[in-house]
């Protein structure tokens, strides 16, 4: 099993306006992405890799000169891995609002001159498929072989075969859930309270002040992962252990190991990630509900699919619990829908996802070896695969 | 039931293009079977890693949960077929998961091993559990925590409300008409809601 090695970001600008759920649109944008792998020359091995709330089109591999900069995913796709990038084309898009490339709030608001900010349209999981789906025609890619991602990005997966049936052959949906509960939002709405109310926030315009909310970013992101651990995960890798071998007595000092981590954590996200591409992103979440407009029904919300499913859950993730992808299971069967489901007993909660459990990643490659074989008649993408046009998506292997 | 010539027997029972849920499903070699020579779709639920990763090999529908949950997955009259192979005596709750497959399916398929076969009979006799073939492991170890016999399943049958509509024993590959009770060390039922 290899890295895809160096790989270089691309992007596409993309010149029609973008309708919103919203019923806003965006007048123009541009989208990040890489590629790894070929695409071969029936353009019927490609898989969309989809981002959850702090990642990026960044997939897998190095940038050359930041070795350590990996992809998020870099233990699933590669050469030899379970998306193995010998045989599947593989694409990585930063999603709208996002803060790595592309069009975000960050940017330049063509309406005034002055970056997004608060003016950044509210995104939805179904704006994300659709922008997405724009890329695919760019690069002439007429159906997924799959489309995968964990959390957010699993919703993203989910949409794609509602809103786009006939263009993914399979979805793998990991880690996901069919919508938000209470409990879920409620922690997203803490999470943006301590962003909005942090006194550099400044209503979203805090670029024109040439500050940064940081405060506000670092008790989000300090939230956000406890709810990636599980308790005994936390407990395993932090238990009480305290930094001194003495207690200091103060309330404001870092007394246990828990709470350096969940600072240090907090400390490296807010120098990175964009305060309003959080609120953006965590309000996504909130509002992707398939079953919204079926009266709640999500096996009614699941009849226009018909991709093939693989949908995994961890037993330790709480937040989003194997309770919520039975529901998503449940919806795929009573639409005789084929799917497999793998509830994996994994100790990481949320965060398993990332992982590489053998488990996890076993279920994984035997899903994909068999997308393998249904759009790879032949075996190998081989000596008939070609590239798609060199300016657009070139093969990203450093020699 | 993973010998070939046992699952191309149970096979046959199972109509043509059914919509099969098979419980405790194992490698999938069975729902592959249906597949490829029956035209029948479906899924199977298996709680063991290793079993769900051979049937997402082999690209059947594999769902992992554990059936002493329940079949919560699936709507009443949802299935053709619902078979249960090498499974019920496994479960904790058999009166329950035979009503609940009689919900979820139109026909049942059940096979477990028969306790009243001769040679475990005689086994008790002379005092001591069996250890068969069928039946391989020590009273203090095994899996099967319901042992039945052919005639005990008949009574429970009647007791749930079932009508059984085809009842053989199987023994080394062969079927076994004749004294099943006694000859068979795998009994075998198709039934319907009655």
């Amino acid at each position: 099993m290899g890295s895809v090695g160096h790989v270089t970001p691309q992007s596409m600008h993309f010149a029609q306006a973008l309708p919103l759920q919203s019923g806003a649109r965006l007048s123009d944008y541009t989208l990040a992405f890489e590629t790894y792998g070929a695409l071969n020359a029936q353009r019927s091995n490609a898989v969309l890799v989809c981002h959850a709330l702090n990642a990026s089109h960044h997939v897998a591999g190095t940038y050359a000169g930041q070795e350590r900069d990996v992809g998020w995913w870099d233990n699933l796709v590669g050469p030899g891995k379970p998306l193995d990038t010998d045989r599947f084309f593989v694409i990585g898009v930063n999603n709208l609002g996002s803060c790595f490339g592309s069009t975000g709030p960050m940017d330049v608001n063509p309406a005034s001159g002055q970056p997004y900010g608060a003016a950044f349209p509210v995104v939805t999981v179904e704006d994300w498929v659709d922008a997405q789906a724009r890329l695919m025609d760019a690069l002439g890619i007429e159906q997924l072989a799959a489309v995968i991602g964990g959390s957010l990005g699993g919703m993203q997966a989910l949409a794609w075969t509602l809103r786009q049936p006939r263009r993914v052959r399979h979805c793998i949906a990991v880690a996901s859930a069919p919508n938000l509960s209470a409990q879920n939002i409620a922690f997203n709405e803490v999470a943006r309270r301590a962003i909005i109310t942090d006194p550099e926030f400044h209503g979203g315009d805090y670029y024109a002040h040439g500050v940064v909310p940081k405060r506000g970013l670092r008790v989000a992101r300090m939230l956000g992962h406890i709810t990636y651990l599980s308790d005994d995960v936390m407990d395993a890798r932090f238990g009480r252990g305290m930094r001194n071998d003495e207690r200091v007595y103060s309330t404001q000092d870092v007394e246990f190991q828990i709470e350096g981590y969940l600072r240090h954590q907090g400390d490296k996200f807010s120098e990175y990630f964009d305060a309003n591409t959080y609120l953006l992103i965590t309000r996504a979440l909130d509002y992707f509900d398939p079953a919204r407009e079926h009266g709640g029904d999500l096996t009614r919300a699941f009849a226009p699919a018909s991709a093939r499913f693989l949908v995994v859950s961890f037993s330790t993730d709480w937040r989003f619990s194997p309770l919520r992808s039975r529901e998503i299971v449940k919806a795929l069967v009573d639409n005789g829908l084929d799917v497999s489901y793998a509830e994996i007993d994994a100790p990481h909660g949320h965060d398993a996802f990332l992982l590489d459990d053998a488990r996890y990643h076993g279920v994984l490659r035997a899903y994909f070896e068999r997308v393998a074989r249904e759009v790879n008649p032949s075996g190998e993408p081989g000596a008939h695969s070609r590239v798609v046009g060199s300016a657009r998506a070139p093969v990203l292997r450093s020699s | 039931m993973s010998e070939r010539s046992d699952l191309e027997i149970i096979a046959r029972l199972v109509p043509p293009g059914s919509r099969v849920l098979d419980l405790g499903c194992g490698d999938g070699a069975l729902l592959a079977l249906l597949r490829d020579q029956r035209n029948c779709s479906g899924y199977g639920v298996e709680i063991d890693d290793t079993k769900l990763l051979a049937c997402i090999k082999r690209g059947v529908n594999v769902l992992q949960r554990n059936l002493d949950e329940g079949l919560s997955l699936f709507d009443d009259a949802s299935f053709d077929v619902v078979l249960q192979l090498d499974t019920l005596q496994n479960l904790r709750n058999t009166e329950a998961m035979l009503r609940e497959t009689a919900r979820v399916g139109r026909i049942g398929v059940v096979s477990f091993p028969n306790f009243a076969h001769w040679p475990n009979r005689l086994s008790v006799l002379r005092g001591r559990m069996p250890v068969t073939k069928v039946l391989p492991y020590q009273w203090y170890d095994t899996p099967n925590i319901r042992v039945g016999t052919f005639a005990d399943f008949e009574v429970l049958a009647h007791k749930v409300g079932l009508r059984i509509d085809e009842a053989f024993g199987l023994h080394e590959g062969k079927v076994v008409r004749r004294w099943p009770n006694l000859l068979a060390s795998t009994a075998v039922f198709r039934f319907e809601r009655s």
